[in-house]
């Protein structure tokens, strides 16, 4: 059977290559309906939070709770962050290795200094005793924007991941397609952000 | 020496003769199978060749399998629920062991019997029938199944660890929320749907990657087979509605672990909120296991009449058009709760419009038969018991919509029947119908027709008897989940008769167990590959197929191209074939990492049910390292070289000779 197999030579035959692109092209196609299903889910958590929003169970509201500079500040952050991992892109596409490592690096770095500010603010809150435990309100913020700041995380290790292997093995085909899924991903966590930016923030105290 | 005492029999189910039977019995098969496949030295046998492999038939089988030991369970269910009621004020089962059983027979009838076997069906055919080698994505294939696999062990260990689940199949809250449910039962049911749900979700995103992208050259999508165009219409759905099953759990589990206030009564929760969120996925979910079967009917109706499908267009607009409506009727499930009569009438209609395009496809089958060389084979009885219980049940879908007479028909006897005859009549049925269509296709040998009819007519004659009584039970006031009643509610010679009909059903399962166990030992086997003179490409290949299922890619021109192949063929228009050009065939390595993997989340989720740190937390990292080892692992695939190819057919075709 399979398993028995003889094996031969992976992936390097060159009349080979167009199966392998097919299956790099199939794998980004996968991804694009991961996404779907990951813009459902935060659907889902965007409809509970409006749905609680007002359930404050008589305490702390949006309006007193929210402070607006550390989200614009963070915002900026997160918006440059996609710029720059379009920039590794395409330095990846010109074929710039060490380019593409060094933009990735940034993104991390502009990433990691969003999640810093996100902590900051939550520590924040729960200090003021606005904690996930004390309203639906809370409940659902805590939940929405937290699910996010994982997804960030989440791209952040992922990210590095990919630079270890780039460094390792350089632009493949296979290293390819992961730096374009990843910036996808990346891509995606930002135009997520902008609606927790509106419905979450904006619409909070305004 | 006390407080252990206690532990242990917090950990522990006891006190209940039945279930201290089943713990010894649980306990007995798992040393039996154990010492078995160490006697005859299986281990290795189990791990390279099942538990690792990414072949999508191999996990076809194994998910079939497994499904048809859930349906034994949670058919067990069914028949203690039945024998409580079969008299008034039995004593068999208490009020609380009786909730338990109803919630575990819904979960494990959906969720761990209909999903796998759907799942099973859609891996074995659709490669084979669309002319590819393997699904897009093997290795997350693989994922999917041990997912499900030990999502479904955690969800069944529940019986005799900790408590079974108490609050029905969708686990309303604040019932199922921690004031009224302190238990760990609730959180065996969040921790095994979810995790098996992953996998739903990834089978979702697999086929429609494989059958979008991987179809025969020449396969335009409306030369696609009604199976495959089914199981893409099922997988949409899935890909729409499992994110939102995943996120309600999630919220539950939140409510419950760490006391937040989503769908609490205290706090500012709102419970509604669920149930609107989960019948948003629930909805969607029943047609996400009913529309294969429409596909399995067009196929089986086909071959057995001997024509093309009649309406292939209108099929198709029928099946996709579900998928969407199916979004937009969820409401329907709570008239009664208070949403106001322009929703409901709104969810009313929406309800109403489905019954169009099913119309549509009962007549489509009905033209497929009629002049027609029908042969009545066991797939084709089984079309016919579809046809005619799915259709009644359909009808009294239709009453059910209807919101004003709703409040009448509300939770009662009269709703159970009503979807006892879609799930059974419409899923079970129709999957029974592809499982003996294609079982010579998966195994290369047929099924016994003798004992096989016995099983269909004791299954058909078992579900009216079983059901029929409980529609007019619900017109007389009895609604569900009640574990018992008094003699004056005039209720009891019908629930008799009910409990009969239960039985008659178990018994054609048991037919159905002997029917496999008889054909396993008489072999009436099938060396043409196409044993029912089939119409689509899967029937074009040996039965059982080679690993890689192809030799050569066939290039196809027409609907059912090969039975218009064979048509050719037959009146000598089909220039002789020169010998087949092949090629070296790219095929993906197994891999134990699923399995170490999905074991993994069972770690996490058996830590979540019990607050066990020094258990969760090592089953994150597992998991978490299992995904590392994957994305740095580039030698995943391998190419079967042309000599072997050649070997492999070659002595296919002795067979066949």
């Amino acid at each position: 059977m399979a398993a028995t197999a003889t094996e031969h030579g992976h992936g390097h035959d060159h009349s080979h290559g167009h199966e392998e692109h097919n299956q790099e092209s199939m794998k980004v196609f996968g991804f694009w309906l991961f996404l779907i299903t990951d813009v459902l889910m935060f659907a889902t958590l965007f409809a509970t939070y409006v749905v609680l929003r007002n359930n404050t169970n008589g305490g702390p509201t949006a309006e007193e709770l929210f402070q607006l500079p550390i989200i614009i500040a963070n915002t900026f952050i997160l918006l440059t962050s996609s710029f720059t991992s379009g920039l590794a892109v395409l330095a990846m596409h010109q074929g710039k290795l060490k380019q593409l490592i060094g933009w990735l690096a940034v993104t991390m770095l502009l990433g990691a200094s969003f999640l810093g500010l996100e902590i900051y603010e939550f520590a924040h809150l729960v200090h003021e005793g606005a904690t996930m435990q004390t309203s639906a309100f809370l409940s659902a913020f805590y939940t929405l924007v937290g699910a996010h700041g994982l997804h960030v995380t989440i791209g952040l290790f992922w990210m590095i991941g990919i630079v270890l292997q780039l460094a390792k093995r350089g632009i493949t085909p296979v290293t390819e397609r992961k730096v374009n899924v990843v910036s996808l991903y990346w891509h995606f966590l930002d135009a997520v952000w902008i609606f927790v930016f509106t419905v979450v923030y904006l619409m909070g105290v305004m | 020496m006390e407080t252990i005492d206690t532990n242990v029999s917090n950990f522990f189910v006891t006190g209940d003769p039945m279930i201290l039977g089943s713990q010894v019995a649980i306990a007995i098969t798992v040393l039996a199978i154990g010492f078995v496949l160490t006697y005859f030295k299986k281990w290795g046998w189990l791990w390279k060749e099942w538990i690792t492999t990414v072949d999508h038939k191999r996990i076809g089988i194994m998910y079939i399998l497994c499904s048809l030991l859930m349906l034994f369970r949670g058919g067990v269910d069914a028949l203690l629920m039945r024998t409580q009621l079969a008299f008034p004020g039995m004593e068999f089962l208490n009020a609380e062991h009786y909730n338990e059983i109803f919630t575990t027979h819904g979960v494990i009838m959906i969720f761990f019997m209909a999903m796998p076997l759907m799942f099973g069906l859609f891996n074995i055919i659709v490669p084979l029938q669309i002319g590819a080698r393997d699904v897009a994505f093997p290795f997350l294939n693989s994922l999917s199944f041990w997912l499900f696999f030990w999502g479904a062990m955690l969800f069944n260990v529940s019986f005799v660890i900790g408590g079974s689940p108490n609050a029905g199949w969708l686990a309303y809250p604040p019932l199922s929320g921690l004031q009224f449910n302190p238990g760990v039962g609730q959180d065996f049911y969040i921790w095994g749907i979810q995790i098996s749900g992953i996998g739903s979700l990834m089978t979702g995103i697999n086929f429609i990657v494989t059958i979008l992208k991987m179809r025969a050259p020449g396969m335009k999508l409306m030369k696609m087979p009604m199976f495959s165009w089914s199981v893409l219409s099922s997988c949409l759905t899935i890909i729409f509605a499992f994110p939102i099953l995943t996120i309600t759990l999630f919220l539950l589990f939140l409510d419950r672990q760490y006391g937040t206030h989503f769908f609490t009564l205290d706090g500012g929760g709102n419970p509604m909120m669920y149930i609107n969120l989960i019948w948003m996925w629930g909805h969607p979910e029943v047609y996400i296991v009913v529309l294969p079967a429409f596909g399995i009917i067009s196929d089986v109706v086909a071959t057995f009449s001997k024509k093309k499908l009649f309406g292939y267009t209108s099929m198709v607009f029928a099946l996709m058009s579900i998928s969407i409506a199916s979004f937009f009727t969820w409401a329907h499930h709570f008239f009664t709760m208070g949403s106001g009569a322009d929703v409901n009438a709104f969810f009313a209609v929406t309800t109403m419009i489905i019954a169009i395009p099913t119309g549509v496809k009962i007549f489509n089958w009905l033209f497929t038969m009629f002049r027609g060389r029908i042969r009545f084979t066991l797939p084709m009885l089984w079309v016919c018991g579809f046809i005619f219980c799915f259709v009644a049940g359909g009808m009294t879908g239709v009453m059910l919509s209807v919101a004003p007479a709703d409040f009448q028909f509300h939770n009662s006897y009269f709703l159970i029947a009503h979807f006892h005859q879609t799930l059974i009549g419409g899923v079970v049925f129709g999957y029974f119908a592809g499982f003996y269509y294609w079982w010579p296709k998966m195994f290369g040998f047929k099924l016994n027709e003798r004992l096989g009819k016995w099983a269909f007519w004791l299954w058909n004659i078992g579900f009216y008897v079983c059901f029929m009584p409980q529609y007019v039970l619900g017109l007389d006031g009895m609604t569900r989940r009640i574990h018992t009643y008094d003699f004056d509610m005039g209720w009891w010679e019908l629930n008799f008769v009910s409990t009969i009909g239960a039985f008659l059903m178990g018994l054609a399962f048991l037919f159905q167990v002997w029917q496999i166990a008889y054909s396993i030992k008489h072999q009436e086997k099938d060396t043409t590959g196409d044993i029912w003179d089939g119409r689509t490409l899967e029937w074009s290949i040996p039965s059982p197929a080679p690993a890689y299922n192809f030799a050569v890619i066939p290039t196809v021109s027409e609907t059912d191209d090969w039975w218009e192949t064979k048509q050719k063929r037959a009146e000598g228009k089909l220039a002789a074939q020169p010998e087949p050009v092949y090629e070296p065939i790219h095929m993906p390595k197994n891999s134990g990492i699923p399995f170490v993997k999905s074991f993994f989340w069972f770690l996490l989720g058996f830590g979540m049910v019990w607050d066990w740190t020094f258990m969760w937390v090592p089953g994150l990292i597992g998991v978490i390292g299992c995904m590392i080892a994957r994305s740095f692992s580039y030698d995943t695939d391998y190419y079967i070289p042309v000599e072997e190819i050649r070997r492999t057919e070659a002595a296919m075709k002795g067979v066949t000779a």
